[in-house]
């Protein structure tokens, strides 16, 4: 196809790309070197028959004003990325000079809001993603073997997670769970302890949110793997049953190595996904005990007073560094694959 | 030929319809007890007292006489203006697949056809866009989008998600084009017909499949969308996703716990039943990347 084709077909494509993916990188960049202008405070005389007092206040008319003439705020250079809420240079160097041991120190650090969401979104990604690798793989051989005539409900029933969106999903999980709901209740029964609920401690929280993001990522790698499985090819696994292989050892030594791309496209793309995870924790309310990256953003973007435009676009380019990260491997792979295709 | 592979002892049935029993409970049981629930005032479905409540329906025998209540649907789309966020979500949708699939197939066909190696390069470019948290790229639109005084309203939001949904469409209906063998358009190409016209009449009438299956993907994608749809759309605007957080949370509507059971059910229903009636080319879309690599 000559060059000029190519491009009139491709630009409507292109042009949205660049205009809403590409630019608002750039644009969220620019943002994360401003900061908010400062409230401008005055001294405000108030007189009464017992005295003067003078007080400070916030200028409101004069704020708003400077607000206005000056929306993006002042130039901050990098210092949003050093702050107390981002990479908090100033503060790790703090504790790693007044503790004495590393465990304290990283008590310290992980107090901290970035590295406390970083932690939560690393544990989740990689808590996650394996079990929904082997639940997959598990459910797609157990459907693999079922009579012809149910499979196409049992498919549609098992990818209802899937289907909805995380909000609704961790919705209609926390209603259960929660200590009002069947589930919860229950389980306060079994345990007879009547303040055992999902939100008094942390690591319940972690835990159910893990549970819920395994829930509803397992249909996808159930999907995928069910779909790889139809490509296993029978001359080998006729030949192991003839040799005397048994069910467990083809699946180990013929199954599991043909399925072996199938994996790490799956464990990627979980990753990729998981790494964006904030929908649950508004679902299962559980903003104080468990925070992700991306719910960090959230936040500043919802701030009652004022959108911290400065913050969050700092929390975003990290964030698109750490995608950056987990990103390298597939790019290695596909930069491969596309070599030897040619 | 019934071959011995596909032959199972009785063990190995038993075990695995009680596996498959359970693995469905898992999934289905919370949307069947949420459908239930929807039907039972708050007092029943998140019943301080006992659970046995929300089967029996005591609560809701005493404040409505009977034992079902539609109240929560009725409530929710008339004082909750739920119909409105479901109109919003229709536009919203309806506009995001036409658009999308439209710069999709001439976008992925052009892909698909070059043999320059820029190609590749483009096809890298959407993989890293693919990856990005869409919450990092709203927090880029927000500022400009202020300042241009266009925050608020659909169309920003439509052209925001068809831009997010791009690289993914791109992905999938490219991989559909390249099962399309190359001589059919090459054959067309001879006969005098322009690129156009060959994608338009000879190509796309063979493409169905694949542009369901992508149109599928940009469905579920606008119709489930809650971080860009709730930080770009104004109150009035809200689609379904970001209205039923707001039931939950907000001074406004008083935290209306029931309103949010029933609109959940609102909003999922639609969706299964789109899922149902077109389950194959779903599958066959989310196999389409990795039965190949």
């Amino acid at each position: 196809m000559p060059h000029k084709t190519f491009f009139w077909f491709f630009f409507p494509s292109g042009l949205a790309m660049v205009l809403f993916i590409g630019l608002p990188i750039f644009s969220s960049f620019f943002q994360s070197l401003h900061i908010e202008p400062e409230q401008i405070l005055i001294e405000v005389e108030t007189c009464d028959p017992f005295g003067c007092e003078t007080e400070v206040q916030v200028d409101q008319e004069a704020t708003a004003l400077a607000r206005a003439e000056n929306p993006l705020g002042r130039f901050n250079g990098l210092e949003t990325y050093k702050d107390r809420n981002h990479l908090a240079f100033g503060e790790v160097q703090e504790a790693w000079v007044s503790t004495n041991n590393f465990s304290d120190f990283m008590k310290k650090v992980l107090n901290l809001p970035f590295y406390k969401s970083l932690l939560f979104t690393l544990t989740f990604c990689f808590s996650v993603t394996p079990c929904v690798i082997v639940l997959g793989f598990i459910v797609a051989l157990s459907v693999n073997v079922l009579a012809k005539s149910i499979k196409g409900m049992v498919i549609f029933g098992t990818i209802l997670p899937m289907i909805v969106t995380p909000l609704i999903g961790s919705l209609v999980l926390f209603w259960m769970i929660d200590s009002q709901g069947i589930l919860g209740a229950t389980i306060q029964i079994i345990f007879d302890d009547p303040n055992l609920s999902l939100k008094s401690s942390k690591k319940l929280t972690w835990i159910t949110l893990i549970i819920y993001g395994i829930w509803h990522n397992t249909p996808f790698a159930f999907v995928v793997f069910y779909a790889g499985l139809q490509t296993v090819p029978q001359d080998p696994m006729e030949a192991a049953v003839i040799d005397g292989a048994s069910r467990a050892q083809r699946v180990r030594h013929i199954v599991l190595p043909h399925l072996y791309p199938v994996a790490t496209f799956i464990a990627l793309i979980c990753l990729m996904d998981n790494f964006r995870v904030f929908e649950p924790i508004i679902g299962f309310s559980a903003e104080g005990v468990a925070q992700s990256l991306s719910w960090m953003i959230y936040k500043d973007l919802r701030n009652e007073t004022l959108m911290l435009f400065g913050s969050a676009g700092a929390t975003s380019m990290l964030t698109i560094l750490g995608v950056g990260i987990l990103l390298t491997p597939v790019l290695i792979r596909t930069w491969k694959e596309f070599k030897t295709e040619r | 030929m019934e071959s011995k592979v596909n032959k199972y002892s009785k063990q190995l049935i038993i075990i695995n319809s009680i596996f498959i029993i359970f693995w469905l409970t898992i999934s289905v049981f919370p949307f069947l007890w949420t459908l239930w629930g929807s039907l039972k005032v708050k007092a029943d479905f998140f019943s301080r007292a006992d659970w046995y409540y929300a089967i029996s329906g005591f609560n809701t025998l005493i404040e409505t006489g009977r034992n079902f209540t539609l109240n929560g649907y009725i409530e929710s789309w008339t004082e909750g203006e739920f119909g409105r966020a479901a109109l919003n979500t229709i536009i919203v949708t309806i506009s995001v697949v036409s658009i999308s699939l439209f710069l999709g197939t001439l976008g992925a066909y052009a892909l698909s056809r070059s043999t320059y190696k820029y190609t590749f390069w483009i096809l890298i470019a959407a993989l890293i866009f693919r990856a990005m948290p869409h919450i990092t790229l709203v927090s880029g639109y927000l500022f400009p989008f202020f300042q241009f005084g266009v925050w608020g309203i659909l169309p920003t939001t439509i052209i925001v998600l068809v831009a997010i949904n791009q690289p993914f469409t791109l992905w999938l209906l490219y991989s559909f084009f390249k099962t399309v063998p190359k001589e059919l358009d090459e054959s067309a190409l001879i006969d005098g017909c322009s690129y156009f016209q060959a994608f338009r009449f000879i190509i796309m009438p063979v493409m169905w499949p694949g542009v369901i299956t992508a149109g599928l993907f940009s469905l579920m994608l606008a119709y489930n969308d809650f971080t860009v749809t709730a930080l770009l759309l104004n109150q009035e605007n809200y689609t379904m996703v970001p209205k039923i957080n707001a039931y939950l949370g907000t001074v406004e509507y008083g935290g209306n716990y029931m309103w949010a059971v029933a609109s959940v059910v609102s909003a999922t229903a639609p969706l299964f039943m789109i899922v149902m009636f077109f389950q194959r080319q779903l599958i066959s879309g989310l196999t389409a990347g990795a039965v190949k690599g």
